[in-house]
């Protein structure tokens, strides 16, 4: 028997909308409203949406030693972070593999690991066994804490209606806490869309008066609630790399385009030696953006191709709707990686020009650099 | 809840078969259920007016943002007329599949096909 699904503190939120229901990550999670997943995604683009994550997980650390262990078992250097800061990191195994990408939160007397829902018991469990030589405990925070995502351009202003904190304050990858709607929040200038926006962090049984807030506030903006369709189309028209499609436990960082989160220099983490050994001899494979020349749908497990031999997979792919032109990422051999470099995308036996390109697609975002 | 209009047949498959004003053609498209259970349509690829299909056989496809899906012929006969203006706006078949969202219109070979069709009472038991 199917395992049952697991809900987030906004179900009932999902089903009064209309959202149509799908199983993800082991959450019943709205794909889209009625208002479908393009006006979604126009919604966030032009004015603002607002998103349940709450099925992330976020993995409290604490202790003595909680900065050696997070610089153990991530990637980037979390040394370099100061207290209401975050970066985009990773977890490898020791053969350099990518067993979750993460954000990791600074905060005064611990640090905060923000997880795909997927991979949370994974995570724990794995980060849980080196904990070994360090004073260090992890907390899986993830069934107490509701998440919301308010992306697009209108964020600021809506989510202000709500919260006498220093907004305009907030850096990109940056974050306070205070209260939105009268709950207390992690309010974090942080986003999966390439829009200025925020994530709220919110203790679960809260999570819902907050969302009923927000569309209320957010009503003569015209914000909509947005599902995983137009979350997905948003990360896509950046770039941005999807755990399970884009990047897995076969692939390293270097191989995924993530050097710039794996930072060789800072001391001994889990899978350095393996990805210092990978760079010296050489990657194989990399992760690339392709646009393509012609009317076709990219989808994922597509094959990609140069002078009609079989060189690669498209991970993920959509008709963006931005740019009205089938978008994607595939891994390709490394030393046709470069951008200007035609591939045929195989739509259904059909080969489709495409070229490689650097992300993100969509230049036209509102995101905080 | 899908809209079942009353005065057309039906698919298996989700395709509808409407009547035009001349007796032997019919107008064609995927009902308000299949657009729905798509979702977002982005492309729509249709055959060439003179073309001939059997039915059950496929005649298009339909890209939608989560998936693609074949549009199978719902009766036997020849294609007269495409809506070509689909190309532009795909979001027609979403809008409204019954109407500026049909497909193409077929004169039909075969009178007796349609009884194998299902009324409107049997469609909404087959999506129910």
């Amino acid at each position: 028997m199917a395992k049952e699904l697991k809900r987030t503190p906004l179900f009932e939120e999902h089903r009064r909308l209309d959202g149509k229901l799908v199983p993800f990550a082991g959450y019943e999670m709205p794909v889209q409203y009625p208002s479908g997943i393009l006006a979604e995604h126009q919604a966030v683009r032009e004015r603002a949406g607002v998103f349940d994550v709450s099925h992330m997980g976020e993995l409290e650390v604490r202790g003595g030693d909680a900065l050696g262990f997070v610089q153990y078992i991530t990637t980037n250097d979390a040394s370099r972070l100061e207290v209401g800061q975050a970066q985009y990191s990773a977890f490898c195994g020791h053969d350099g593999a990518m067993l979750d990408d993460c954000i990791v939160y600074r905060f005064e007397d611990h640090y905060m690991l923000v997880v795909n829902a997927s991979n949370v018991d994974k995570d724990r469990d794995w980060i849980s066994q080196h904990t070994g030589r360090f004073d260090t405990q992890v907390i899986d925070r993830s069934e107490e804490t509701g998440l919301i995502a308010l992306q697009g351009p209108r964020s600021q202003a809506i989510l202000a209606r709500l919260s006498d904190a220093d907004l305009e304050n907030i850096r990109y990858y940056h974050f306070i806490e205070g209260t939105v709607a009268d709950v207390p929040a992690v309010i974090s200038r942080t986003g999966y869309t390439g829009e200025d926006g925020f994530e709220l962090y919110l203790p679960a049984d809260r999570t819902a008066h907050v969302w009923q807030q927000i569309l209320e506030a957010g009503g003569r903006d015209a914000i909509l609630p947005a599902g995983l369709g137009a979350r997905d189309s948003l990360r896509l028209e950046m770039g941005y790399a999807l755990y399970g499609n884009d990047i897995d436990e076969r692939r390293t960082p270097l191989e995924a385009g993530l050097g710039w989160v794996t930072k060789l220099d800072k001391r001994e983490f889990i899978g350095r030696d393996a990805i210092v050994k990978q760079k010296e001899s050489g990657i194989r494979e990399r992760l690339v953006g392709f646009i393509c020349q012609e009317r076709g749908f990219p989808r994922h497990g597509y094959a990609v191709q140069i002078d009609g031999e079989v060189v690669g997979e498209v991970t993920s792919g959509i008709v963006s709707p931005m740019l009205q032109q089938g978008i994607g990422m595939a891994y390709v051999p490394a030393e046709t990686a470069r951008p200007g470099t035609r591939i045929d995308i195989m739509v259904r036996d059909k080969a489709i020009p495409a070229e490689i390109v650097r992300p993100p697609f969509y230049k036209g975002g509102t995101v905080r650099k | 809840m899908s809209d079942v209009p009353a005065d057309l047949l039906y698919s298996e498959e989700h395709e509808y078969l409407k009547k035009t004003e001349t007796a032997d053609v019919y107008q064609v498209g995927i009902t308000d259920y299949a657009q729905g259970e798509l979702g977002d349509v982005v492309y729509v690829e249709l055959p060439s007016a003179g073309e001939t299909y059997t039915r059950g056989a496929v005649f298009g496809t339909v890209e939608a943002v989560k998936a693609v899906s074949d549009l199978y012929c719902p009766i036997s006969g020849e294609i007269v007329e495409v809506n070509a203006s689909l190309g532009d706006d795909p979001g027609k078949v979403n809008s409204d599949p019954y109407g500026a969202g049909w497909m193409v219109k077929i004169r039909i070979s075969d009178e007796t096909e349609r009884d194998t069709l299902l009324g409107p009472d049997e469609y909404t038991k087959h999506i129910g």
